[in-house]
């Protein structure tokens, strides 16, 4: 059986008829072809697919597509502006070079937003203790965490 | 994942009535134990009923002595109240440590009550500060609602629709969680609530369980002393790859004391 499921994703409105069983990380990566969003461990743990849905951070490989329907998504590929000019966020992980294998950067961005939407004025110990939905393999926390302050003091102005 | 059917309804009385249909259905809340759980094929239900669209089930209300909480108010929700936060600061904290930021602003109270893991957090907080579980049939009181090992008081076709706190007059809760999964290797609520002192315990054994010692203890006299030397018994209580018994009846104990501590804080 199929069910047609419609959303917004970086502003475009998108809909599909897919299987009922079909995660939200699939019809993103596989319908949409937008595979900025990565599968890292596929159990909600690792936070490689993390998106934003009504603009608070969650994992896409842990809810079925229907479960987005209607709702507003945002993927690493909507996060610079059109013209390619970078996020605050994704400037901040460039300057302090915050990956390595790059593979969990769009993920900790995004997570990294939400984070910093929560706390304008983050502590490095609550940027780690925040960022626990979020892992690098590379252990390249050290530059994360720099990152995201220097990001949320630029924010700050 | 297996297959299965997708019901989208909009009111309380469509999700029971499309329970009603099938034996094997299940309510899809936020379902980040449930998704999880069928990717593994752990669980196979025909029909998934999603509860995200009914708006009477979200929210958050404080009126008078009570804090209600809808069924479908997710974790970070709760975590960020400034009414929870003012209300029950213990239950806002709680939230607040519930698996990772992203789990939090999918997760739901009604969720993870239904699903009673017995290692989850809210577990405590409804039995520790004495909750009542409201559902489309009844009102449940919390020492009546969990019933051991993902089981509880619930029927069929019976679905929670909120969940009321009393105010307790102090409370905290104190997690020495798995640093992987985020759950509770021992989590321990302490209230003095206009019942009485309670202390409930999750995580240590098969079920979130209450320590009557502590409770008659702390009811004497409310300070970390009192519990200090008050052990539970090792039997019963779990052994896993992460803790044995012996070790989670100590850390009942130090938990329960370091909830005392930050509850007089």
């Amino acid at each position: 059986m199929t069910v047609k499921v419609s959303m917004k994703v970086n502003g475009k409105a998108v809909s599909a008829e897919v299987e009922e069983r079909t995660l939200l990380v699939t019809y993103i990566r596989e319908n949409l072809r937008l595979t900025g969003t990565h599968v890292g461990c596929d159990t909600a743990q690792c936070g490689a697919c993390t998106v934003h849905m009504n603009g608070r951070a969650i994992k896409s490989c842990n809810i079925v597509a229907m479960q987005a329907e209607g709702a507003d998504i945002l993927t690493i590929e909507g996060v610079a502006k059109p013209d390619g000019t970078l996020n605050v966020m994704q400037e901040a992980f460039r300057e302090h070079h915050a990956l390595q294998c790059g593979f969990c950067t769009p993920g900790m961005v995004l997570s990294a937003m939400d984070l910093v939407k929560n706390y304008p004025d983050p502590t490095e110990r609550e940027i780690r203790e925040q960022l626990d939905g979020n892992l690098c393999r590379c252990t390249g926390y050290h530059n994360i965490v720099k990152a995201i302050k220097a990001a949320a003091a630029t924010m700050r102005g | 994942m297996y297959s299965f059917n997708y019901n989208r309804v909009k009111s309380v009385a469509d999700a029971a009535a499309a329970l009603g249909k099938s034996e094997d259905a299940k309510l899809l809340a936020g379902g980040q134990s449930l998704v999880a759980s069928m990717k593994l094929r752990l669980s196979k239900p025909s029909d998934l009923i999603d509860l995200g669209t009914i708006a009477d089930l979200q929210g958050i209300k404080v009126d008078g002595g009570t804090v209600t909480i809808g069924a479908m108010t997710r974790h970070a929700e709760v975590a960020g109240s400034a009414e929870v936060k003012k209300a029950i600061p213990a239950l806002a904290s709680l939230a607040s440590g519930i698996g990772d930021r992203q789990v939090r602003n999918m997760g739901t109270i009604g969720g993870s009550v239904a699903n009673n893991d017995p290692a989850a957090d809210y577990p405590a907080a409804l039995v520790g500060l004495g909750a009542t579980i409201q559902t489309n049939k009844r009102k449940i009181a919390a020492d009546d609602f969990f019933k051991g090992m993902f089981e509880t008081a619930l029927q069929a076709g019976e679905i929670i629709t909120s969940v009321s706190f009393p105010v307790p007059k102090r409370a905290a809760y104190m997690k020495f969680k798995n640093p992987a999964s985020r759950f509770a290797i021992v989590g321990v609520l302490v209230a003095e609530t206009p019942s009485g002192v309670r202390v409930a315990v999750t995580g240590a054994g098969p079920g979130v369980f209450r320590v009557a010692e502590m409770e008659k203890a702390l009811a004497a006299k409310f300070a970390p002393e009192s519990v200090a030397g008050i052990k539970v018994p090792e039997k019963g209580l779990n052994t896993d790859i992460h803790a044995k018994a012996d070790y989670r009846a100590h850390l009942v104990t130090v938990m329960a004391k370091r909830a005392v501590a930050a509850a007089l804080a």
